[in-house]
Order: C-alpha cells, then sequence, then structure tokens
C-alpha cells in the first residue's frame, strides 16, 4: 500500500477528527451542535488538573485500578514459546476494560450538566459499566440492546436491571449491536437537550473515538510501567481482541510509537471469513456508518451486511476509525479467530489458568495459541483480558454439551 | 444555474402560495409499483418529491420509514435502480422537481463522480443527506453544488443562529426545516413555534424554507404552509402505502391509488392555506 509513513503514530486525530481518510463525524444536524460542545467539554476537561485528580482516585478506590499484571506460567509453559502475561482488565468493577470510559464519560455528563445518559451495547459489558456508574452518581440510564443479544446474554441483563438502568430490546434490522447504535442515535437526536450518549467503543463521530482511546489508554500505561517493574524492559508483542476496538486501542496507544513491539488486534472471523463473520477489516471496506468513516462490512451496493460471531461484543459489522488507519498504515497487524478457535481458547485458559475469560478475549488467547510458539523463550507477549466470562458460562456451558451429543 | 427547483419556487412565488412536498421510499414496495406512486404524486398535486433512497440504517427516520427501507431491500432496490426509477419518471414529467434523500453510504460506495453524473443525467434536481453535516461539505456538497445539483440542507430546532451561517452557506435550492428534534414521524409539530423558527432563519437566506417532520393530516399541512414556503409530508404517504400491502408486504391493486388520495387530500390542505394567506 502507498501510504505515507507518519512521524509519530499517536498525533491523530486531525483537527476534523480524521485519522487519514478514516474517522470525521457523519451525523444528523440536529446531532452537531452537541457533538462540538462535547468536543469542547473534552478539551477543556482535559486541561483541568481537577478533572484528572478525581477520575484517578474513582479509577484508584472505585474500578481497583491497577490491574494487575499477570505472568501465566502454565499457560506459556503449555505453548512453548513465548512469556505470556495477562493484562487482567477482567478484575476490574463491573467485570471488563469498559468501567474505564465509562468513568470518562459520566464525570464528562457531570460537567456538561447532562442528566439522562442513554448506551448501547453488544455483550452487556459495556451497558453494565454504564448502568452502575449512573448508580453511583445518581443519572437516569437507558440502556439499547439488540433482541438477539438479550437473549444470550441474560446475565447482564438482569445485572443492569438490578442497577436501576431500563434495557430497551431493540427489534430493528438484524436485532445486535449495529441495530442497538442505531436505536441509541434516534433517543439521542430525540432528547438531545438533556442527553448525553456514552458510546462504549473507540467508534462513532469524533470527538468519541479520541476521548474512548484516551480513557482506556491506561490499560497501555499501566502496561509500560508494569512490565519495565517485572521485566525492565518493554514487551516484544501485544495481543488483543477487536469489535469496535476500545480494549485494543487501550493497550495499543501507549506503544505505538515503540517500533520493536509487534502489535496485533484479533478481530472475529465467526464461522470463518468465506461464511458470516464480524471481521471488517479481513472481509470489509471503507465506508461511513455510525458517523465515521471506517472499514465496514457491506454489499456492493453499500447496504451493511448481518455481521455474525459467537461472542456479543464482537458481533459488529465495523470497527474504530483509528484502527482502520493503522491498518491502512502498516503498524498493527489485524488477525482474525473463529467461533471454534475462542471456544478452545476459552476453555483452555480456563483450565489452565484459573481464569475463565470472556468470549470476547478469548479471541485473543486463540491468537496467542498461533503466535507464542512461534516465538523464542525471551519474547515477552501480553495479552489483553479484556472481560471475564462469567456473563458466557451459560451460553458457551448449551453449545459444549450440544457439541458432546 | 436554474434548477426545476428554483423554477417551481419562482412560479409558486408568483402565485403567492407554499410549496406541498411529498416524501416516498424508491422501490417500496416495488420498483414498478414505486414507479406508478411517484408519477401518481405529481398527478396529485405534489410540487417537489423527495424519493428515499434505501439503506439498511437510517438512524434518522422512525419505524415506518426504517420498514419502508427494509420492504424495498427486500425486493432487490439499489441506488442505482432508484436512478433508473428517476429516469423512467422523467418520461412523462419532466417539470416536477425530484429530489434524492438519504444516507451517504449508498452514494459513498457508488463513488461520489459517478453518482452526481448518474443522478444529473438520470434528472435528478438536489440532494438530500442526512448524515452530512457542513463540517463534511468536501465529500458531497461540493461536488455536487459544481454539478448543477442543488444540496438541501437540514436546519433544526437545534441549529442556533451562531451556526446557521455555516448550515446555510453551501444550501441550495430551499432549507429543510426539521419542525422537532427527533427521527422521521415521531411528535407533531407545533405551527406556531415552527413559524417563529422559519422567521429566524429567513434572517440569514433568501431561499425558500420547507417544514418537514410530523405533518400528517391536511390540516397541519394547511397550518404549515401559512407559516413556510412549503409543508413537506412523508410518513403519513409511507404509512398509507403500507396499509394497502397484502399480509406478505405485496402491492395490492388499492397501493397507488391510497397514496393518491391521500395526496390530493394533503394538496388541497396546502393550497388552502393560499386563501388564508391572502
Amino acid at each position: 500500500m502507498n501510504i505515507a509513513k507518519p512521524n509519530s503514530y499517536r498525533s491523530g486525530p486531525d483537527e476534523r477528527g480524521h485519522f487519514g481518510i478514516f474517522g470525521g463525524r457523519f451525523v444528523a444536524e440536529t446531532l452537531m451542535p452537541l457533538i462540538l460542545d462535547l468536543e469542547k467539554a473534552y478539551s477543556a476537561a482535559k486541561a483541568d488538573p481537577a478533572f484528572q485528580a478525581e477520575m484517578n482516585g474513582y479509577l484508584k478506590n472505585y474500578v481497583g485500578r491497577p490491574s494487575p499484571l499477570y505472568f501465566a506460567e502454565r499457560l506459556t509453559e503449555h505453548l512453548g514459546g513465548a512469556k505470556i502475561y495477562l493484562k487482567r482488565e477482567e478484575l476490574n468493577h463491573t467485570g471488563s476494560h469498559k468501567v474505564n470510559n465509562v468513568l470518562g464519560q459520566i464525570m464528562l455528563a457531570r460537567r456538561m450538566g447532562k442528566k439522562r445518559i442513554i448506551a448501547e451495547t453488544g455483550a452487556g459489558q459495556h451497558g453494565v459499566a454504564t448502568a452502575t456508574l449512573c448508580a453511583r452518581f445518581g443519572l437516569e440510564c437507558v440502556v439499547y440492546m439488540g433482541a438477539v443479544d438479550v437473549e444470550r446474554q441474560q446475565p447482564n441483563v438482569i445485572r443492569m436491571e438490578m442497577l436501576g438502568a431500563t434495557v430497551v430490546p431493540v427489534q430493528s434490522g438484524t436485532r445486535t449491536l449495529k441495530d442497538a447504535m442505531n436505536e441509541a442515535l434516534r433517543d439521542w437526536v430525540t432528547n438531545v437537550h438533556d442527553t448525553f450518549y456514552c458510546i462504549g467503543t473507540v467508534a462513532g463521530p469524533h470527538p468519541y473515538p479520541t476521548l474512548v482511546r484516551d480513557f482506556q489508554s491506561i490499560i497501555g500505561v499501566e502496561t509500560k510501567t508494569q512490565m519495565q517493574e517485572v521485566e525492565g524492559r518493554l514487551p516484544d508483542s501485544l495481543v488483543a481482541c477487536i469489535g469496535g476496538g476500545s480494549n485494543a486501542m487501550g493497550l495499543f496507544h501507549p506503544f505505538l510509537d515503540d517500533p520493536s513491539v509487534e502489535i496485533f488486534g484479533v478481530e472475529a472471523a465467526g464461522h470463518g471469513l468465506t461464511q458470516l463473520h464480524a471481521a471488517s477489516i479481513a472481509g470489509g471496506r471503507p465506508g461511513v456508518l455510525h458517523g465515521n468513516r471506517t472499514y465496514l462490512l457491506m454489499d456492493a451496493d453499500g447496504q451493511i451486511q448481518d455481521a455474525h460471531s459467537i461472542s456479543a461484543g464482537l458481533d459488529y459489522p465495523g470497527i474504530g476509525p483509528e484502527h482502520s488507519w493503522l491498518h491502512e498504515v502498516g503498524r498493527v497487524n489485524y488477525l482474525s479467530a473463529t467461533d471454534d478457535e475462542a471456544l478452545a481458547a476459552f476453555q483452555l485458559l480456563s483450565k489452565l489458568e484459573g481464569i475463565i475469560p470472556a468470549l470476547e478475549p478469548a479471541h485473543a488467547i486463540a491468537k496467542v495459541m498461533e503466535l507464542a510458539p512461534k516465538r523464542a523463550k525471551d519474547h515477552l507477549m501480553v495479552v489483553n483480558l479484556s472481560g471475564r466470562g462469567d456473563k458466557d458460562v451459560p451460553q458457551v456451558g448449551d453449545i459444549l454439551k450440544g457439541k458432546s451429543k | 444555474m436554474t434548477t426545476r427547483i428554483d423554477t417551481r419556487f419562482a412560479e409558486l412565488k408568483k402565485q403567492g402560495r407554499a410549496a406541498f412536498v411529498t416524501y416516498v421510499m424508491a422501490g417500496d414496495p416495488d420498483p414498478a409499483t414505486s414507479l406508478e406512486i411517484v408519477k401518481a404524486l405529481s398527478k396529485s398535486g405534489a410540487e417537489i418529491i423527495e424519493l428515499g433512497i434505501p439503506f439498511t440504517d437510517p438512524m434518522a427516520d422512525g419505524p415506518s420509514i426504517q420498514a419502508a427501507g427494509l420492504r424495498a431491500l427486500k425486493v432487490g432496490m439499489t441506488l442505482k435502480k432508484t436512478l433508473d426509477l428517476v429516469r423512467d419518471f422523467r418520461k412523462e414529467d419532466n417539470i416536477t422537481p425530484l429530489v434524492l434523500m438519504g444516507y451517504y453510504n449508498p452514494i459513498y460506495i457508488y463513488g461520489v463522480d459517478r453518482f452526481l453524473a448518474d443522478a444529473k443525467a438520470s434528472g435528478v434536481d438536489g440532494l438530500i443527506i442526512v448524515d452530512l453535516p457542513p463540517e463534511e461539505d468536501d465529500e458531497l456538497c461540493i461536488p455536487a453544488l459544481k454539478a448543477g445539483l442543488n444540496f438541501i440542507r437540514l436546519a433544526t430546532p437545534t441549529t442556533d443562529d451562531k451556526r446557521l451561517p455555516a448550515v446555510l452557506a453551501n444550501t441550495s435550492g430551499f432549507v429543510y426545516y426539521v419542525s422537532i428534534a427527533g427521527i422521521t414521524g415521531a411528535a407533531a409539530a407545533d405551527s406556531n413555534t415552527v413559524g417563529q423558527a422559519v422567521a429566524r432563519i429567513k434572517q440569514h437566506t433568501k431561499l425558500p424554507i420547507c417544514v418537514g417532520f410530523g405533518i400528517r393530516t391536511p390540516e397541519a399541512a394547511r397550518a404549515i404552509a401559512e407559516k413556510a414556503d412549503g409543508s413537506v409530508v412523508g410518513t403519513a404517504l409511507v404509512d398509507a402505502l403500507k396499509n394497502s400491502l397484502d399480509a406478505e408486504g405485496r402491492a395490492t391493486a388499492k397501493t397507488v391509488n391510497a397514496v393518491a388520495e391521500l395526496t390530493a387530500a394533503l394538496a388541497q390542505g396546502v393550497r388552502a392555506a393560499k386563501q388564508a394567506a391572502e
């Protein structure tokens, strides 16, 4: 690809929210004034030490950060290559990395005087994190969730309701994450005067991809320090799963300008890349949806296609715009793992390390199983364990029972 | 450059009345019936026709227009077939202005330059692309204006006086004022509030201002036509169409008439406003 290499991979986006050709602000006029307000509010908050200090307090004492960087000794032994470290985001309050971003956005919403929070959710992890912080700060919370996902992620639905949120099952379109996002945008257009849209991933109109990335970058910042403490140097490779790509961007971004660090993003290949899948980079091309230009799964007429993944959190036909750019400039390698590979990894990590991962990071573990054996024993590989598997236990249990029959 | 839209508004201004603007989805419930419906619109009193481009993810549309788009996609409607429909309509009617309304992705994938050339050749007069605010004018707005098409922008209750100049800067043909913060087919517009908003926008532009979202009846269309340069009705027509379909969502003998009759009644409402204004 003939794309000029930038001086830094960390300088984006430009003032119009573009990462190369990706990103932008493709939204209805009704939302534009609010998006411009949000951009201003975020710039002001970033420059305000009090904002950062307050956030650090909650990150430490409410979320439970820093999350550990754990040496997975038995997995390393089993695979017989690279030394594998797990960044334990699943130990955060609410069970995933999602809370890092939600905390930041809820604090922004409070600064902006918004009393009503809406969110979309796929697996329910972002919904649970949003419901949790809305409970903590006494804000009204409405979560849009595809009806298919409501079905397969029941534990998280119950959790959100216990936290006082209203969960709206979305019956339109494919009834998954993409449709939940459409419905959240429709709510936002209607209630723009008092409502803050808490987007769960590094996608959507500018400035969302940037602010979500910034709030998630604590993952990579901590990893850098922790690896320095344990091994005295940078890791050699990073691996993370990607739906929209917020846990991956959070881990990757602080390392983008460290050329010795190999970076791997893992998309969901579903039934396989020639069949139904959710791998936008492997199987898609640039298009415009949900406020940004990015790689999307679509047909020849530009109609968005159904994604499929065993993991509700990766079941989305797009990816964050900065990932699209990092793919085109060649800084990050984007791989993919199938449903079956993810299931195998889910079981392996559970049995070897006593850690039941969510199906989302199980996709990352699946690629670690391929990459690690090919690396030297002194190669340091970090995988982002972005969420815990409690929510997936009923679904995986059913699938495994079905398979053993 | 003068488009059919400019010509039509000049005529209406001479007659001292507002335009009746209709919206239907291209290809709903099938391409052949859709063409007959578009022809019937102009014969029943529609003065400007907005034709929806079907899209899988219409973020600013309510359930009725979402469903209309899905009906069209189900029978294989595409952007190319939408342009074919316009070309066929133009064989009969070379006067009624026709505006394509939709979302950017199908156009982006078709290719902007190729789309603009084909749209112009088919007889399209203008574009309303919901997810292209002025911040993204380089994408399609500027090329469309160069290609001789009107680019009609939406102004909304959240577009304040500070922002209006940016919204109006590259707008041509007319301004589409969205009467409510919301999606198509939602709440009804209050004509007094609309009147104030139209007066506010008029301080910034000489362009005609048409008002849509939430107008469903001849009475409402008339009330708005007394305050603005045009009343836009979409969801009510799409609902009339839908109610005429069989259980499988296919056209029946009643379909074209159902849309035509409501169009005629709404057109009468808008025309009645002429007397009220005089």
